[in-house]
């Protein structure tokens, strides 16, 4: 009986002269949640491209359920069994069609027939939602769907495949608390069939809670495997990282003066009104979940939106900026989430990437001084250890993490009033999360700080004080000194299960 | 990440311009007078109007838009010009002011309808283009305008189209050779210097280039986006109208059939100037590079008698190369590590 789903043996990948995967030997075992670790760059992604078909191997074997498995297109490897669903959520559906034809998309592409059959096509996508307990309503657009079960529409998908191999590439990012417990709970389901998970994640959270057995990548290679029960999680972050994970230690620094006070603000019609300050030496971090606000309060302080009500002062004066630009003169700046979204402009390099808000202060006459530009670039890429060539390479070239640091870069290189970051440590690795933290903490000093984070754990690294947001209000604030995380979680959780149970 | 350049870099980043030298070298051995400069001169008259327009497009597409009207700008202009001088018998300055600011105008409405009722840029400049096409016919009932015409109302136009107008279009400076260069290429060189310092060196113009490769990003660093959308379609009618201008004063009539080939001329042009120097974008350089290759090609195929119907089938192969430079052997967007 050969319960190896699939085996890898030598396999090797090298882009140009870059060798990113040197000789990877694993095996993933069916019905159990493999669980994936590494920083970005270690070549986690290369790996996965290799399994699903997007990229060929330079070098190495890999069998599946026993047979040579060399897909040469995604398509191919699907059909072989090999499903992968894909971090960025909306890879994996078409916003611009219903569920039924989501679900039987790659029977579409098949080409069986020419003319659609409705009923005859509902009634299957029907039959596909229910096996992975999918409750929705086949006829809906996808582009009307939550994120959540966006997901769940795409992995329904890969379902009907009846796969032999789901690999899950960080499925959680997006996902707030109780979506992702609605995902686990879909991913058991599969272990118990018999599928072979291969899951790739951060988050410990995640991995606490799924993983039957640990591999760690580095550097191309497999640097540990745990499957000893119970699982050596410190183990396997050593194996990753090259060191431990070490409780970020700083102690709550006194703060300074106030910055910013809001004061009875109402956030949408119907929520509860909420006053808070922060001060100058303070990184605030506001957690929740998905939903709860914090992008809205975001927003208000930025001058992407109005509150209902309320008033915001920052350093004495009314602040209500009507414009980006406005908040931005005011001396606030916030590094917005989706960073491929709302950040990275690709076409231009990491410097232009980094002085592009304040482009009118690299310009006289209007006329960009490209010394200026450089000197601050130089700076700031030192400054945050952004790994790269040189500061004229272009912004794609960068891993995940080293964006990130251009992003948060490019609001650190003037000095702000106010700075938010909206979920700063997305798609992000340990080490580049780390390394922006500290950064963050360390600049603080002449400004107040808002860290918005979904994460509990984000939270506790950062922030001095944590304010909890739920229904649009903030109904809980704990100094982060010997917290207590059951009680945050509570507070997190609590409405919105009240809310669900409520209705 | 970085390797040292090899053989498909050096391709993309010069591969255009070589291949342009060795149309000139080859045209030079095989058609006699080629190299002459009035050949040169010649090949700079022919490509102006396009050239000029072609710039216009650059500006809209660096925003991440289109102006598909522009050949339909460039006609109201030179309809309008005709108009303006031959019956109602203004002059010159009026004539060009008026077109100026027709062209502004029309790229303020374009902008407006992408900007302000969100059609998208494609529909938006091509209503466009079919209102202007109409609307240029219908003061003369779809006649061509020209001195002692007979109007709707039954009189005759008496007004002419005056020197200094025709100047523009027909003037020749001299360099070197008395009366060589004619001053619609000084046209084309300063607006095309112009414009180049204006995307490439100016933060408005890097701010449109961050506009046209990631809108929300441009906003959310307190980027204006909708005012330079509307700023590149302004841009796109001015010269657009200062295109049709000098046409008007070439041909020294309004002639409504002329003009056909603008649009498709000069959009060729900027996309072809992708590929100049590896950009993969638009840019000002290579669109006036991009004028200059058909301007070549042309010029150099009519010396070897090569009939006229081959000319847009020609032009066709050459655009489809430069995309294909630009796209597959450079494969836009790095590729990310694993």
């Amino acid at each position: 009986m050969n319960d190896q789903a699939i085996r890898l043996s030598g396999v090797r990948k090298a882009f140009a002269r870059n060798q990113v995967l040197r000789g990877i030997d694993l095996e993933i075992p069916k019905g159990q949640v493999t669980v994936l670790m590494g920083a970005n760059g270690a070549g986690k992604s290369t790996l996965v491209k290799i399994l699903c078909g997007v990229h060929a191997a330079d070098d190495g074997e890999v069998t599946l359920a026993g047979a040579p498995f060399a897909p040469e297109t995604p398509s191919a490897a699907l059909g072989a069994g090999v499903v992968t669903v894909h971090q960025n959520i909306n890879d994996g559906v078409v916003p611009d069609l219903d569920v039924a034809s989501n679900l039987l998309l790659d029977t579409l592409a098949d080409g069986a027939g020419f003319f659609v059959n409705r009923r005859k096509m509902r009634q299957r996508a029907r039959e596909i939602a229910a096996a992975v307990g999918l409750d929705i309503d086949v006829g809906q657009q996808v582009a009307d769907l939550s994120l959540a079960d966006r997901q769940l529409v795409s992995i329904a998908r890969a379902m009907a495949h009846e796969p032999r191999l789901m690999i899950l590439d960080e499925p959680t990012s997006s996902l707030s608390a109780v979506e992702a417990e609605r995902l686990f709970d879909l991913i058991d389901t599969l272990r118990d069939r018999g599928v072979a998970i291969l899951y790739i994640s951060h988050r410990m959270s995640d991995i606490r809670r799924l993983a039957d057995r640990i591999v760690s990548m580095r550097d191309g290679m497999i640097s540990g495997v745990f499957e000893e029960q119970p699982l050596d999680y410190s183990g396997s972050v050593r194996a990753m990282l090259g060191h431990a994970i070490t409780e970020v230690d700083f102690t709550v620094p006194d703060t300074g003066r106030p910055v910013l006070e809001v004061r009875d603000l109402v956030l949408r019609d119907g929520a509860a009104p909420f006053s808070m300050t922060a001060h100058e030496n303070e990184v605030i971090a506001v957690t929740g979940l998905v939903g709860s606000g914090k992008s809205d309060f975001a927003s208000v302080l930025f001058g992407l939106d109005q509150p209902v009500s309320g008033e915001v002062v920052l350093d004495g004066k009314r602040h209500a900026p009507g414009t980006v630009k406005e908040a931005i003169a005011a001396g606030v700046f916030l590094c917005a989430k989706d960073r491929l979204f709302n950040g990275v402009v690709t076409d231009l390099d990491i410097t232009r990437n980094i002085t592009l808000p304040f482009l009118s202060r690299h310009s006289r006459m209007s006329f960009v001084s490209a010394g200026s530009e450089r000197a601050t670039a130089e700076r700031m890429v030192n400054e945050m250890g952004v790994v790269c060539q040189s500061p004229t390479d272009g912004i794609l070239t960068l891993s995940g993490g080293n964006q990130q640091k251009v992003m948060v870069a490019r609001w650190l290189a003037e000095a702000s009033r106010l700075l938010i970051l909206d979920e700063p440590f997305q798609g992000v690795d340990i080490r580049a999360r780390r390394d922006i933290g500290h950064k963050i903490r360390e600049t603080a000093g002449d400004r107040a700080t808002i860290v918005f984070v979904a994460e509990l754990d984000e939270a506790l690294e950062i922030a001095d004080r944590i304010l909890v947001m739920s229904e649009h209000s903030i109904v809980g604030e704990h100094r982060n000194e010997k917290v207590d995380v059951s009680a945050i979680m509570a507070q997190v959780v609590h409405a919105a299960t009240a809310r669900a149970a409520g209705k | 990440m970085k390797t040292s350049p090899n053989l498909t870099d050096i391709a993309i980043k010069y591969g255009f311009l070589v291949l342009m030298a060795g149309l000139i070298v080859f045209f030079g051995m095989m058609a006699d007078g080629f190299l002459s400069p009035f050949s040169a001169v010649f090949i700079l008259q022919s490509v102006a109007i396009t050239g000029i327009l072609a710039l216009g497009v650059t500006a809209t597409l660096v925003v991440g838009g289109f102006d598909l009207s522009i050949g339909a700008t460039a006609t109201s202009a030179l309809m309008l010009s005709s108009y303006v001088m031959v019956v109602w018998e203004m002059n010159a300055a009026s004539a060009v002011i008026l077109c100026l600011l027709m062209g502004m105008g029309v790229g303020l409405v374009n902008g407006l309808l992408v900007v302000k009722m969100k059609v998208p840029d494609l529909l938006a400049t091509l209503g466009m283009m079919f209102l202007l096409v109409g609307l240029q016919r219908i003061p003369t009932e779809g006649r061509s305008i020209s001195t002692g015409m007979a109007l709707p109302d039954g009189s005759t136009a008496m007004g002419t189209f005056s020197d200094a107008f025709l100047m523009l279009g027909r003037h020749r400076l001299d360099l070197f050779v008395p009366k060589l260069l004619p001053l619609s290429v000084v046209f084309l060189v300063v607006i095309a210097i112009a414009v180049w310092v204006f995307l490439e060196l100016t933060r408005h113009g890097r701010l449109m280039y961050a506009i046209g490769s990631n809108a929300q990003a441009a906003s959310l660093a307190g980027t204006n986006v909708n005012r330079y959308k509307i700023l590149a379609y302004m841009i796109s009618g001015t010269l657009a109208s200062v295109g049709g201008i000098l046409l008007a004063a070439r041909l020294g009539r309004g002639d409504v059939a002329s003009g056909n080939n603008l649009l498709l001329d000069s959009v060729a042009a900027a996309l072809i100037g992708f590929a100049v120097l590896g950009a993969s974008k638009p840019n000002a350089f290579g669109t006036a590079i991009g004028a200059l290759f058909v301007g070549i090609l042309l010029q150099g195929l009519t010396m070897l008698n090569a009939p006229y119907y081959t000319q847009d089938f020609i032009k066709g192969g050459v655009l489809v190369v430069a995309l294909v430079f630009t796209f597959a052997l450079s494969g836009r967007g790095g590729r990310g590590r694993g």
